[in-house]
């Protein structure tokens, strides 16, 4: 796509709404569904990886120290790897926050 | 040179789709359709018909495998009936909106409870707003041309959208009657090869159908909305040259004795016949009484209709379909729309009939005129009556 969606107008778009360009999924941003943003206190964090491993958007991903932090243009804010982290590393917080 | 053949509608649709060189059919048989669907199965299994024809479960199968193979780009046609054509339902949406060209014969049904297999527009109401573009066929000739017709017109890239052509069960399907059929080579000429700009193909990967979130999904309404409605240029121009090439002229809407009748009475589908025949009578009796036929429901005529009307003073609207606690008929309220903002327009009266296969006689007919110029002069014509209902 050109545009990015939000500029599309009904005169943009290909015949029976086809998308033509492979993978333009990455470009659908998911973080404004969310309420609640992941706080990550490395303090805390064993680098264990399961907060990697249980998120169902797969936007966690791992820096070169070794620590993890969420993606927030995909984070919809559902406190899974909150809720699955043991050592208490992560806690939600309201987007207000 | 063409050919007149006596022959069953049903049976004379399967060979038009053959004539029409469709290359895959996926149908489920239904009555009052049944015969077209094995007909074309037999076509094929002779070896008369190149086609892939796909057996399946139900309608909604039907319409599905329909979708996939129009989206690789194939010929495709279906037909079917009342409840299949209700089951079919939420997949017709897809085709108009993914812009998939699927011709369909629709034989018309009532729908159930009661079971009824008789013929009235009940099926093809509650499919009004599916986004296909809806031809009405009146006679045997008219669904064979119309058919040839929708391959052209659907198929056209300026349109690349699914059509209807609806004809009326058992009074049209199960009908034998004299077709004119044109030769193969001139409806190789009459309709091009389908090429479907964007079809399915590994070499060239695209996705239909995706997912539309609230910020886009307005815009491709819109779209679908702007090319449905521009879709009635290229209606034209195909009945423009079906005419030259055929002699035999469609258009929107039909007049019968319509231009200075000051009574008009409106029908869609095979009840124009026998409407024509009580307009001859009340006509040689010095009645100014006229017939107006609605052929292209979708999209909607709006300016031919206001043309065919503004002169008469009342126009007697027959909806074969019942809007259950809204106004009555659906084709009555959508004309009474249409005129709505005119400055001259005639006063518009609904009946509803000819429910579940219930005949409507000449004399019937009639009977609804001058029961629909009563209901004018007394002013009542915000109701509507069904005609002939056992009170």
């Amino acid at each position: 796509m050109t545009k990015p969606e939000g500029e599309l107008t009904w005169r943009d778009l290909e015949i029976g709404s086809i998308v033509t360009e492979a993978g333009n999924a990455s470009q659908y941003q998911t973080g404004d569904w969310r309420s609640e943003r992941p706080i990550f206190d490395n303090n805390k964090c064993i680098k264990c990886g399961l907060c990697y491993i249980f998120c169902p958007e797969g936007c966690i991903g791992q820096n070169a120290e070794g620590y993890f932090d969420a993606d927030l243009f995909y984070c919809k804010g559902c406190g899974i790897c909150a809720r699955e982290c043991w050592p208490k590393a992560i806690s939600m917080v309201p987007e207000e926050e | 040179m063409a050919k007149r053949v006596g022959i069953e509608v049903s049976l004379a649709i399967a060979e038009a789709a053959k004539l029409a060189r469709a290359d895959v059919v996926a149908a489920y048989p239904i009555t009052p359709q049944t015969h077209i669907v094995e007909h074309l199965a037999k076509l094929v299994a002779d070896g008369e018909m190149d086609t892939q024809y796909i057996p399946v479960e139900s309608e909604h199968s039907a319409m599905s495998a329909c979708l996939g193979a129009s989206a690789a780009g194939a010929r495709t046609f279906t037909a079917t009936a009342g409840q299949g054509l209700e089951l079919m339902h939420e997949v017709m949406y897809v085709a108009s909106s993914m812009q998939l060209p699927v011709v369909m014969t629709v034989v018309n049904r009532a729908l159930s409870a009661p079971l009824s297999v008789w013929g009235d527009h009940s099926d093809v109401m509650a499919v009004r707003d599916t986004g296909w573009i809806q031809i009405f066929a009146e006679n045997g000739q008219e669904t064979v041309d119309n058919v040839l017709c929708a391959f052209r017109i659907g198929e056209d890239r300026r349109v690349l959208l699914p059509v209807m052509i609806h004809l009326d069960g058992f009074y049209l399907s199960h009908v034998i009657e004299p077709v004119l059929f044109p030769e193969q080579s001139q409806v190789d000429k009459f309709i091009p090869p389908y090429q479907h700009p964007m079809p399915l193909h590994p070499d060239r990967p695209v996705t239909m159908g995706a997912f539309g979130p609230p910020i886009i999904y307005a815009e491709t309404k819109k779209a679908q909305e702007v090319n449905l409605e521009a879709s009635k240029e290229v209606i034209l121009q195909c009945w423009d040259e079906f005419g030259k090439t055929f002699k035999r002229y469609y258009s929107p809407v039909e007049s019968y004795h319509s231009e200075k009748a000051k009574v008009l009475l409106l029908t869609m589908g095979s009840f124009g016949e026998t409407a024509m025949t009580a307009i001859d009578k009340m006509r040689g009796e010095g009645r100014e009484v006229g017939l107006i036929r609605l052929r292209l429901w979708r999209p909607f005529p709006f300016k031919e209709i206001r043309q065919a009307v503004k002169n008469a003073e009342a126009l007697i609207v027959l909806d074969r379909a019942l809007s259950f606690g809204g106004p009555g008929g659906p084709v009555c309220s959508e004309i009474k729309a249409a005129l709505y903002g005119e400055d001259k327009k005639p006063k518009v009266i609904g009946f509803v009939g000819g429910l579940g296969g219930r005949d409507i006689t000449p004399a019937g007919f009639e009977e609804i005129i001058n029961r629909g110029i009563e209901i004018s002069q007394k002013g009542s014509e915000n109701e509507f009556e069904i005609f002939g209902v056992r009170e």
